[in-house]
């Protein structure tokens, strides 16, 4: 597994740890806890664990096993597969962050651009290796 | 495909089934009309999709398919991997008997705590026999 998967993969399951924890609390915490307090960890918790967790394995995932180049390295440039991984761990926080201080919207838009660029950069980098194995160079 | 696996994208594909089917029913005019009370059952609805049917899929895919652990235990504890299928599962079980019975003021909390813990003892044990395997092989 190269090392940005592992970086990418392993990061995905701090979310998960995470996110499955935000999650035992709502599920336990409805007579348990103050509602309203529980309550706003709902966006958090499907944060860490649809984008945090889902979609940052599926992109560590995918790094590792899509098909790879014949000449040059392996798996083409790594900047923006390495731009992506940086560019999401900073937007699920932001977003989080800004669904958890209700009066802080900016924040989440922030964090959303920079999701958005991560998933641009990933597919840049990945739609070229989507092909039949041993075709191209 | 180890055993293991199997078990997982099996029950996967049941929860993807009952999800199917309890969204079919959410949407039956009649049910809508008479048992408006069932709208509590969204939840259970998402749930059975996201964990039940996407997450159990990436748990049973990734014990089968990420780096060998050793060449003595290749997948980590064979013991905690089924101990997180179960705690999955019954997990998941308890939420969709116990979400609608709550709401219906038919059941304590504790069964709901109950799914918690289990669902957060499944997530964590994945986190814990998945993380060494995250490396180059």
């Amino acid at each position: 597994m190269p090392r940005l998967s592992i970086w990418l993969v392993r990061t995905s399951l701090v979310h998960l740890t995470v996110g499955i924890a935000l999650g035992a609390l709502l599920l336990a915490g409805r007579e348990l806890a103050d509602g309203a307090w529980v309550a706003r960890l709902r966006p958090v918790h499907a944060e860490l664990l649809l984008f945090g967790w889902t979609v940052q394995l599926i992109m560590g995932v995918a790094y590792w096993i899509l098909p790879r180049y014949r000449a040059g390295r392996e798996r083409g440039s790594a900047v923006l597969p390495w731009a992506a991984y940086w560019l999401l761990n900073a937007g699920v926080p932001l977003v989080a962050a800004g669904q958890w201080l209700s009066g802080a919207p900016s924040l989440a838009l922030a964090g959303r651009l920079l999701e958005a660029l991560a998933a641009g950069a990933f597919v840049a980098h990945a739609l070229p290796r989507i092909r039949r194995f041993g075709s191209g160079t | 495909m180890p055993r293991l696996t199997r078990w997982y994208l099996r029950a996967a594909m049941l929860h993807l089934g009952g999800a199917l089917a309890l969204g079919v029913l959410l949407q039956w005019p009649a049910v809508r009309a008479e048992l408006p009370v069932m709208v509590v059952l969204f939840p259970t609805l998402l749930h059975l999709l996201v964990v039940g049917w996407i997450t159990q899929v990436i748990f049973g895919v990734a014990y089968w398919m990420f780096p060998r652990y050793s060449a003595e235990q290749p997948r980590g504890s064979e013991r905690m991997g089924w101990s997180t299928f179960a705690s999955l599962n019954v997990g998941l079980l308890l939420r969709v008997v116990g979400e609608p019975l709550h709401a219906l003021g038919r059941a304590t909390a504790g069964l709901l705590v109950a799914s918690a813990l289990l669902q957060l003892l499944a997530g964590w044990t994945f986190v814990l026999n998945t993380w060494p395997r995250i490396r180059e092989r």
